[in-house]
């Protein structure tokens, strides 16, 4: 049997690794995406102190921190039976906002957004963010990299550092901030409201302007229906920080709406031998392998999942822009997945509405930010959006506060078995009998799972899409027989 | 016959009491056994927890440290601050896999060379009890790749 | 045309933290792109691994690596970077001291494996452990292999710096490559080999805004329990424990400007071998007990000591390692 490695760099180099094996017809037989690292910290978290979950298992991504140390505190107040005041819920929800721009505007500018603004055709050297300021305009890369500063001076003013935040512990934060802070990060929240309108504008025009990457859009390759999941407030509108796990199935039908504390009825993983990390499912569907459809378990949390599993957006521009994209998509919900990047975008333009909203919230400068424990600690679980799945930490402690068991599911877990599933797609349409294996053709597979974000930090440690691969193509006997390689 | 585990102490007394009564225990009468090394502080509160880590981590299987009795410190209160450290010392070893019977604290003032002794026997005698640490072999990284029941037997 | 010296940075089990903390370093990365030619860089630009290898020895002058040694393929490139490169940089804490991920020093492998694949949300029950080769229907798959012990980088090749925190700060990189590009213009010597760079040299305390009046603690608590939190004292002498006074300065003691306890990822001071042999002296010091079981009653209160005085040096620390620093001297 032909095999074809596609291994970011080489086997040695520890990010994501793609086997494809192919048929006696030269046609693709199967495709396994692996996962090659462990740290376990669901284990060395035992036996720790529970107000010092939020700062260890930020070090699980430093992608993502924020996502961790916001869901180890709520994990850590319910296991408290602690309410935190609303400025400390406030002030949570402003530096998760603050960090989803940030997050949001690398993804698209830096990891996904080259694939179309250069096209999956254009030479590798071009594809990258040089590659897209040099089209766009230089100006727009002083834009980017605003925007990523912003977003850090609002998580460090809240959040005490840049990476990895410190302030938030049982019962709320640690600190609050001052009228001037906050006049100064509901200024830095209305610059990035216009930020998010001009990238939405720029998607526009570059990607929904052109009917080639249109046609790639809505082609079949990247049609994969499943079941999605997001976490939507009291309205069903899409949130972030808050709320409670909506599911809808593949037909767009709600079938789950539940509490984070009750994430145990709905998820389980499942365990494969030759990879390091879970493949969650729906648990009252069950796992009945890398299928997609509604009889099967397989559901994802991305931007996309998000947006079909809510009902809109709960800020008023953005909920706009929720429109247009389900008109010109052709209805609830979408399963292409490249449309992911735009719903990112409407994502982007949603938190930035959300920092200004919560920026001019009058309490949000008071001194009520925290509320000292008084009950005995037990079990708790916390759960957020983060930009790459719904993200759950549980903990079960002794009455001193101290883990005895610690259950983790990462974002990016989430959506392992649909980007597995979207590979092997992407694989079989693209490697056919007598098809050459070019680097374009390379790219679109690789393009299946980029539309996913995928950050192995939470799993792993590389950041999101940034995947260059190696491509051995090998016979029966293991032998390599030609090589490619291609870096995004 | 199987042999007899002999241990490896580290002794860490201070100058004004118990170095004096230890040498009394070495050249008069009175015997203790050779498994120890004594390290001479001028106080038992100028120990550094450091010294005891690198003891036990260099294949020391114990450490025994002895200050003036209580009150008597001749640098007022720093036998107090010793009790304290070796206290929490212990309390930080036991989660490394290091049992906190393997550190002990004792008082003996400059006259009390007999004391010592039977101290130092008796603390050779729980050590044996407790067997080898080995610190250095828990650590060790195999340079070879190891199968997974490999892994298993590889502590703390 | 004069070549520009060549420049390197990689991670190994990290969380690509210390990674967006270069990348924040902003416009000090034109210089570096300025002054060097970056030849190995898998987060910003095209990684050519095969062309790593393909290098003389010593080729790349500067390597700054971050993230531990969790497993065989970790420790390959840590060999791999040191032969090809002049001057190896630990550069952030796992790459120093191992830092959180090196709490796992205090269970087995199989215990983290068991932990891991039978969590309450797994289905697993035939017991499933993922395997370092296995048998598929159409060919065998492998993932690196599992080391036992998590190492920081010197416990496994030679280093010749060393820049702390988790992450490092961004002004304290920043710093550290003007230094660099100063040597490289004939400005400036390099320091001796072995120096840790971008760090201060005294401790968090030293450069903590808050008031220290050396008073005594009866009893530890826990932030969370707190009713009120005085803003603008010293917080161990509130009863929390704060590693400021075993941990390097350099950060600018930004956790507890605010309002939280320093957790320690600048690691220890300079010249200090162990920041939790630091930490039980210091605390040693300030509880106001003289009777044994008074400080026992005084100690219960300080739960999980080794979890939280060796937070982010376990396995950089005197008792978790072979540590080529202790057996030198
Ligand atoms: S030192 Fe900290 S920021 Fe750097 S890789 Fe390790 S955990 Fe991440
Ligand atoms: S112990 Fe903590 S709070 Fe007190 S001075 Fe030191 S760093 Fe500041
Ligand atoms: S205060 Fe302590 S934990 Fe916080 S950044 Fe500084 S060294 Fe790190
Ligand atoms: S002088 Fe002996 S213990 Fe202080």
């Amino acid at each position: 049997m032909e095999r074809i490695t596609i291994d970011p760099i080489t086997r040695l180099e520890g990010h994501g690794k793609i086997e494809i094996f192919l048929d006696k017809e030269g046609n693709v037989a199967n495709t396994y995406f692996q996962i090659p690292e462990l740290r376990g910290f669901e284990q060395f978290c035992i036996g720790r102190r529970v107000e010092d979950m939020p700062i260890l298992t930020n070090r699980i991504c430093g992608v993502c921190p924020e996502a961790h140390h916001m869901a180890s505190a709520k994990a850590a107040d319910a296991a408290y039976h602690v309410d935190p005041p609303r400025t400390a819920k406030l002030l949570r929800e402003l530096l998760y906002s603050a960090f989803y721009v940030t997050d949001h505007t690398t993804h698209f500018y830096a990891l996904g957004g080259p694939d179309f603004v250069m096209g999956p055709d254009a030479p590798v050297a071009e594809r990258n963010i040089l590659g897209v300021i040099h089209k766009v305009g230089l100006e727009i890369a002083g834009k980017v990299l605003q925007s990523r500063k912003y977003g850090h001076a609002v998580i460090e003013m809240i959040g005490g550092r840049k990476v990895h935040p410190c302030t938030s512990i049982p019962g709320g934060q640690t600190k609050g901030i001052t009228e001037e802070q906050r006049k100064e990060i509901e200024s830095m929240g209305r610059w990035a409201i216009e930020f998010a309108q001009f990238s939405l504008k720029l998607f526009n025009d570059i990607v929904l302007g052109n009917k080639g990457y249109v046609d790639l859009i809505l082609g079949d390759i990247y049609h994969i229906p499943m079941h999605y999941m997001g976490t939507v407030d009291a309205n069903n509108h899409v949130n972030f920080y808050d709320g409670q796990i909506s599911v809808v199935d593949p037909e767009g039908k709600r079938i789950a709406k539940y509490d984070a504390k009750d994430y145990g009825d709905w998820i389980a993983e499942h365990v494969e031998p030759w990879t390091y990390l879970k493949f969650p499912y729906l648990k009252k569907i069950g796992w009945k392998g890398f299928e997609g459809g509604k009889d099967s378990g397989v559901y994802s949390a991305t931007p996309l999942s998000r947006l079909n599993a809510a009902d809109g957006m709960a800020t008023p521009q953005a909920q706009a822009e929720y429109e247009k994209f389900y008109t010109a998509l052709g209805g609830k919900p979408v399963h292409h997945q490249l449309a992911t990047h735009w719903a990112r975008l409407i994502e982007l333009l949603y938190a930035a509405e959300r920092w200004v909203e919560l920026a001019t919230d009058p309490e949000v400068t008071s001194d009520k930010f925290r509320t000292p424990v008084t009950e005995k600690p037990t079990e708790g679980v916390g759960c957020v959006e983060a930009p790459r799945g719904t993200l759950t930490h549980h903990y079960w402690t002794d009455e001193k506060g101290i883990l005895t068991k610690v259950n983790l599911i990462v974002g990016t877990t989430n959506n392992y078995a649909p980007m597995s599933m979207s590979i092997k797609k992407a694989a079989q349409g693209f490697i056919k009998q007598g098809t050459v294996v070019t680097e374009g053709l390379l790219n679109r597979v690789e393009m299946a799972f980029r539309s996913y974000d995928p950050c192995f930090g939470c799993a792993t440690h590389s950041l999101p899409g940034q995947m260059p691969l190696e491509v051995s193509i090998r016979d029966a006997q293991g032998a390599t027989v030609k090589v490619l390689r291609q870096f995004c | 016959m199987q042999e007899r585990f002999e241990p490896m102490i580290i002794g860490f007394t201070c100058n004004w009491c118990s170095y004096r009564a230890a040498d009394m225990a070495g050249t008069g009468r009175v015997k203790y056994p050779a498994n120890v090394r004594l390290v001479r502080l001028m106080c038992s509160g100028r120990l550094d927890p450091t010294f005891v880590m690198k003891a036990l981590a260099g294949g020391a299987d114990g450490v025994l440290i002895t200050g003036c009795h209580p009150g008597e410190c001749h640098y007022i209160e720093q036998n107090y601050k010793a009790l304290r450290r070796v206290t929490l010392l212990k309390r930080v070893l036991e989660p490394m896999g290091i049992d906190p019977r393997r550190v002990k604290l004792v008082w003996a003032s400059a006259a009390e060379g007999v004391h010592l002794a039977q101290e130092i026997t008796k603390f050779v005698e729980e050590i044996r009890e407790l067997g080898a640490l080995n610190w250095q072999l828990r650590t060790r990284v195999p340079d070879m790749a190891v199968s997974m029941h490999q892994l298993e037997e590889v502590a703390p | 045309m004069t070549q520009k010296p060549k420049f390197a940075m990689y991670w190994a089990a990290s969380c690509g933290g210390c990674e967006i903390a270069v990348l924040n370093i902003h416009e000090k990365i034109l210089d570096v792109d300025k002054n060097f030619e970056v030849v190995f860089w898998p987060v910003a630009m095209d990684a050519k691994y095969k062309d790593v290898e393909q290098m003389q020895d010593g080729e790349i002058l500067l390597t700054l690596f971050n993230g531990s040694i969790r497993n065989q393929e970790n420790e390959h490139m840590a060999q791999l970077l040191r032969r090809k490169s002049k001057l190896l940089v630990a550069f952030g804490s796992c790459a120093n001291e191992g830092c959180i991920p090196g709490l796992a020093n205090l269970s087995t492998a199989a215990q983290i494996f068991d932990t891991a694949y039978s969590t309450p949300s797994t289905d697993n029950p035939q017991g499933i452990r993922p395997q370092f080769q296995v048998q598929v229907a159409e060919g065998t798959l492998t993932i690196p292999v599992f080391n036992p012990v998590l190492r920081p980088l010197a416990q496994v090749v030679d280093v010749d710096y060393y820049i702390p925190g988790c992450p490092p700060e961004s002004h304290q990189i920043a710093a550290v490559i003007d230094v660099v590009i100063a040597v490289l213009e004939g400005k400036a010597e390099l320091p001796p080999k072995g120096s840790f760079l971008g760090v201060g040299d005294s401790t968090v305390c030293d450069e903590c805004p808050r008031t220290r009046n050396e008073k005594q603690v009866r009893q530890f608590t826990r932030i969370q329990e707190m009713k009120e939190i005085d803003p603008n004292l010293c917080l161990l002498e509130q009863g929390l424990v704060c590693n400021g006074p075993a941990t390097a300065s350099g950060c600018g003691a930004l956790c507890p400007a605010a309002g939280a306890t320093c957790a320690g990822c600048y690691g220890p001071p300079l010249g200090v071998l162990d920041a939790g042999a630091r930490m039980i002296s210091s605390l040693a010091s300030i509880v106001d007990e003289h009777d044994p079981r008074k400080i026992d009653i005084t100690l219960d209160d300080l739960v999980d000591p080794t979890g939280v005085f060796y937070r982010f040096g376990l396995a950089g620390s005197l008792l978790q390692t072979g540590k080529a620093s202790w057996n030198k001297n």
